[in-house]
């Protein structure tokens, strides 16, 4: 009950790590069944419609349900701690957040029991995705389930941005915030604004289906150019929003086990501003075929390459930070390492599918899928396991096992590159994306092995991890306040896990690096910035849980067509709005001599 | 600094800002525009793509009425400035005067939707359905939008009034009406683009 009620941040981190791993692991099996079915030329273990739809779920899933997730899990755990805040600047819009992302992916997942599964890809394109082409009730459990799962996202981004702006402790500057708070702060912006349009896209196709709109029905003057305008306005950004905050996180793991100062800090921000705004200029690359014409795809082609320059500083930056640092490789910085290598390889063919003649051969080949995987696997998934395992004791108070985390980190790094590696090759060679199966003698069948073999020793690298985590819960809590002992910024100066109210006092902070500086010079806590006293706490509410599964009802009421269901489900919705409206929450105080008892999240 | 620093008869000079949450509030109100911003800037620009496609539907010189849409923007313009009268009122701790212009404020809102409802109902009577066209199909959902977001507004500054009977002008309420009165603006900004985009250009262009 505790947890389905919860405003702390740090809960609803966990619950976000708990569901996001859940759906990575979904997301995974559905990954392996396609590998299995790709394994050998002409198989046969799932039929083609059925391959249509683990291609659609997966994506989606990885993205929406796994990815974000799991990155708001890390920006809820640690962004509040790092700017010396007692929780962020709106606790029951976090749970609201939470709620209605797990109700929108379980939304989405119940259309496997529905037998009704979406199947236009994940960028449901139209007329494929339209009521012609798909009158099943499969594309609307896409629509319905991510127009609820993206309440949250939005909802997120703004609470992240208002905490960063105005709650931050004495004395953090912006230009002193740790680089993985300024990469959520960017995020976040980016959040605001590209899922608006997500939404209207979402819209705009969902009333095409439910209520014979024209926005697309190409019949009618509709125009499935447009849906991929607005697809890919909200959707390149989006690809920023899910590698900005891996950026952040291995620039504060390269940067503590290296012992050393981030290189280039201020670069270091202005780059991530830079690829942000340069994120919004250039999704029509996705385009490139449509037919836009030579100076459309001029501009955006050499608008997309411009972002390699700031990626470049970033790159650059982490290698002089590791540069004469005394680094410690344990399983976090592993993955931070080879983060490195393996994003610069995505790049590089990011560059190539940016020159847009080249892009008409490359496209929807295995060479786009490759990129996009060592992008998004290779930069973001890394990403997270190097932040989980740098973050892990932090948020539980348990260290976990190396020795278990090298293994993990080796499966899963081999294992991608074997997966993705010859990707390139077969795209090369003209493997189409998307098929469900190819004929033998053409060069793909060695490589296609090699790749399953890849894909399931990922997994065996993911069931260590989890094995990890299992092993982990059963020791005793026993991680300090600073268990890597290198720790720079302010979430190492209290104990793991937190205290609910997380700072008893505000800490002062006098510079970057807050908690470094302390104590290269001797000292062995923060100055606090206020005198003890009784600490203000928002109280927990069911409401959020409530207005969620009011959302989840009503988006099943629209879908079969029973507008009672809807109206019912708007009406729990609304209603709760009313509630929280009218009865002001005054939540509750904790005195002084209550914090000495240290009162556990 | 909590919510009962302030007692009700000692307000500061700006109520709405007193508090941390409020402050954050506010915020957070301003970046939710932003997000609202670019959803509003998606719809005009799918009608904009889409608005000259009219089938075998009227086309939008066949059926606009200038003069009532110019009344009906006329209406919503003056609600704006009566929202500023409210907030001018909170920040002389008028209570009564605040309540009184916010219900003008209302009003003239009420008037505006029944104003395009009777538009709508006119114009499916002229053939100008939802589904007509991929030019009525967008028409409607970026109107349609504007106008859900007034019936939201109507009955959200309808709850605040009733907190303000229940609880008085407290450094609790007075950032409500603040904030719902940035909001009543911003639906006003957005339709004087919608009186330009939709409805002048749609019997000039």
């Amino acid at each position: 009950m505790d947890w389905l009620t919860t405003v702390d941040h740090k809960k609803i981190g966990i619950l976000y790590m708990i569901a996001g791993g859940f759906f990575f692991l979904i997301g995974g099996l559905e990954a392996i069944i396609i590998r299995v079915q790709l394994m050998k030329p002409m198989n046969d273990v799932v039929a083609g419609d059925t391959f249509n739809e683990l291609i659609t779920m997966h994506g989606t899933t990885m993205i929406f349900l796994a990815a974000m997730p799991l990155l708001f899990a890390l920006m809820n755990a640690v962004i509040p701690l790092q700017i010396g805040a007692r929780d962020v600047a709106f606790p029951f819009l976090n749970s609201l957040g939470f709620w209605t992302f797990f109700f929108g992916g379980l939304l989405l997942n119940l259309s496997w029991f529905a037998g009704t599964v979406p199947d236009a890809g994940w960028t449901s394109y139209v007329p494929l995705a339209g009521p012609t082409f798909n009158s099943g009730h499969g594309v609307d459990y896409y629509v319905i389930g991510l127009q609820i799962a993206g309440i949250g996202t939005l909802l997120g981004g703004i609470n992240f941005m208002a905490t960063i702006i105005n709650m931050r402790a004495p004395g953090l500057t912006f230009m002193r915030l740790p680089m993985f708070t300024w990469s959520i702060f960017i995020t976040s912006a980016l959040i605001v604004f590209a899922f608006p349009v997500l939404t209207v896209g979402l819209v705009a196709i969902m009333f095409d289906r439910l209520f014979q709109a024209n926005f697309f029905e190409v019949a009618n003057g509709g125009s499935g150019v447009l849906w991929e305008h607005i697809f890919w306005v909200f959707g390149h950004p989006e690809v920023y929003i899910l590698i900005l905050p891996a950026f952040g996180i291995i620039s504060e793991v390269v940067s503590t086990f290296s012992r050393k100062r981030l290189f280039g800090y201020s670069s270091m921000v202005f780059a991530t501003v830079l690829i942000a705004f340069l994120g919004f200029m250039v999704w029509a690359h996705h385009m490139f075929t449509t037919g836009l014409g030579p100076v459309a795809n001029g501009l955006f082609s050499i608008a997309t390459m411009l972002i390699a320059v700031p990626t470049g500083v970033k790159i650059f930056n982490w290698l002089f930070t590791l540069w004469g640092g005394s680094i410690r490789f344990t399983t976090a910085n592993l993955f931070g390492i080879g983060f490195i290598p393996t994003f610069v390889m995505g790049g590089v063919t990011g560059v190539m599918l940016a020159s847009a003649p080249a892009d008409f051969q490359y496209h929807d080949s295995y060479f786009v899928v490759a990129h996009f995987h060592y992008v998004i696997v290779g930069g973001l998934v890394f990403g997270i396991f190097a932040g989980l395992h740098y973050w892990w004791p932090k948020m539980f108070g348990r260290m976990l096992n190396e020795t278990i985390g090298k293994i993990t980190f080796w499966t899963f790094f081999i294992g991608f590159h074997l997966t993705f590696f010859v990707q390139h090759f077969l795209g090369l060679l003209g493997m189409p994306r998307r098929v469900y199966t190819y004929l033998g003698g053409q060069g793909y069948d060695d490589m296609n092995m090699i790749s399953t073999v890849g894909a399931f020793l990922m997994g065996v690298g993911t069931i260590a991890f989890l094995l990890n985590v299992f092993i982990t819960w059963a020791k005793p809590r026993n991680a300090t306040n600073d268990p890597w002992e290198d720790g720079r910024s302010l979430e190492w100066t209290i104990p793991s896990p937190p205290p609910e109210y997380n700072f008893q006092q505000t800490p002062l902070v006098r510079g970057y690096d807050a908690w470094w500086k302390e104590k290269m010079e001797g000292k062995t806590a923060m100055t606090p910035a206020e005198p003890i006293g009784s600490i203000h706490m928002p109280s927990p509410s069911i409401l959020p849980l409530i207005m969620s599964i009011g959302l989840f009802i009503a988006g099943f009421g629209f879908m079969y067509d029973h507008l009672l269901v809807a109206g019912g489900g708007l009406v729990i919705t609304f209603g709760c709005m009313v509630i929280r409206s009218l009865f002001d929450d005054h939540g509750y105080h904790i005195e002084p001599e209550d914090q000495e008892k240290g009162v556990k999240a | 600094m909590s919510s009962h620093d302030h007692v009700d008869g000692h307000l500061p000079h700006e109520p709405e800002k007193a508090t941390l949450q409020a402050r954050n509030n506010i915020l957070g109100f301003w970046l939710f525009l932003g997000a609202e911003t670019v959803l509003f800037g998606t719809l005009f620009s799918a009608f904009l793509a889409l608005r000259h496609n009219i089938g075998d539907g009227p086309s939008a010189n066949e059926i606009f009425q200038l003069p009532m849409v110019f009344a009906a923007t006329m209406i919503l313009l003056t609600s704006s400035l009566t929202s500023v009268f409210a907030v001018q009122a909170l920040h002389q701790h008028k209570k009564k005067a605040m309540v009184g212009w916010l219900i003008v404020t209302i009003v003239l809102g009420l008037s505006f939707l029944g104003l395009e409802i009777y538009e709508f109902f006119e114009y499916v009577h002229e053939g100008h359905k939802f589904t007509t066209s991929a030019f009525s199909s967008s028409f409607y959902t970026l109107v349609g939008f504007h106008g859900a977001h007034v019936a939201f507004g109507v009955v959200w500054i309808s709850m605040i009034i009733g907190q303000i009977f229940k609880k008085g002008l407290t450094v609790v309420t007075a950032p409500k009406v603040y904030i719902s009165a940035i909001y009543w603006h911003f639906i006003d900004v957005v339709w004087v683009f919608i009186f330009t985009v939709v409805y002048l250009m749609g019997k000039v262009g």
